[in-house]
């Protein structure tokens, strides 16, 4: 047999073993346990969130969702870093003249950034919130790249780059207003919390939006050729 | 078998697929999806964690977790991506060149 055939097979072994081990200690996890979470449900009046998932998220746990709007703008100026030169104002594609895609692009982006407006309110009460918001936003912004509608702005434009940095600065500044009133970082008094929660949810679904089309929209070839330099 | 038990234990399984995906295949966007594969089954297994002992007040904390995991296994999936293009592009191959030895 081809050698990496028999090198496929061979690795079931380990793989098997390991899929063994990890049986075990699912199967031997006692029934209950406390968590982190549990004093939650008491103060979660004070959170600005009545949805539990977005109070720990944007209140309880906002260090981490800080420091992941990070890594989106890593792999940002990593996709940047990758393509040289070239800004992506060059992948344009031309507009397309397909009537389908033109007529269901039309008839789709207004709903998208609908259903994404209402996925960020729906997030304080409810599942929703920033990254969902972002996420459907984003694919909006990918329909108009196909139809050849929109283009991603060259980097020397200031929009695009305060929308990446968005979601990374609104974090920062909160960061930094809690730092300079006296308290802990990032421990929003509970009257404002609301509002401030709003606000960096705002910033960021702007960021997962601009971010996820930018990183499309970089991985697709240039036009005449699918070099990259 | 319990709810909890059903869906960890897929966890585990899917997990163990997406290494042996990672492992074996020499095609860099099969390891990209393999990749993808793993991370979903350790969102699946932490959501099952989420469920245990506790079906009626879900523990938000496993929750949040996972959504700050896909946002970034879609950016990191998005780079490699990226990555995989330029080394097509530098080199015209989609394998590693130390993997070629076992064609």
């Amino acid at each position: 047999m081809r050698p990496s055939r028999l090198h496929s097979l061979l690795l079931i072994v380990p793989v098997l073993g390991l899929t063994a081990v990890l049986v075990f200690a699912v199967l031997s996890l006692p029934a209950e346990t406390g968590s982190l979470a549990d004093g939650f449900d008491s103060r979660l009046h004070e959170a600005g969130a009545s949805h539990p998932v977005t109070a720990v998220l944007l209140n309880f746990r906002a260090y981490d969702t800080w420091l992941e709007t990070g890594v989106l703008l890593l792999a940002a100026l990593g996709l940047l870093a990758l393509r040289g030169r070239h800004d992506l104002a060059a992948a344009r594609t031309p507009r397309s003249h397909d009537p389908v895609l033109g007529w269901l692009s039309r008839l789709l982006v207004p709903m998208m950034v609908l259903v994404a407006g209402y996925l960020l309110w729906l997030g304080s009460h409810a599942p929703g919130g920033a990254f969902q918001a972002g996420a459907v936003l984003a694919a909006a912004l990918v329909l108009q790249l196909a139809a050849g509608a929109w283009s991603v702005p060259a980097l020397s434009v200031p929009a695009l780059r305060v929308a990446l940095s968005a979601g990374v600065i609104s974090f920062l500044l909160v960061a930094l207003g809690t730092v300079l009133a006296g308290r802990r970082l990032l421990e929003m008094p509970p009257r404002l919390a609301g509002t401030l929660i709003v606000l960096i949810e705002v910033a960021v679904t702007l960021a997962v939006a601009v971010t996820l089309a930018m990183l499309f929209a970089g991985a697709r070839p240039a036009p005449g050729g699918g070099n990259d330099r | 078998m319990s709810r909890f038990l059903l869906y960890s234990l897929a966890g585990v399984a899917l997990f163990a697929l997406g290494l042996h995906a990672l492992l074996a295949r020499d095609h860099l966007l099969r390891k990209i999806i393999a990749l993808n594969v793993m991370s979903s089954a350790v969102f699946l297994f932490l959501v099952a964690l989420a469920y245990r002992g506790r079906p009626e007040a879900p523990d938000p904390l496993p929750q949040a977790m996972v959504l700050t995991g896909i946002v970034v296994a879609v950016s990191g999936s998005a780079l490699a991506l990226a990555l995989v293009r330029a080394i097509h592009a530098a080199s015209g191959r989609t394998t590693f060149a130390e993997e070629e030895g076992l064609e």
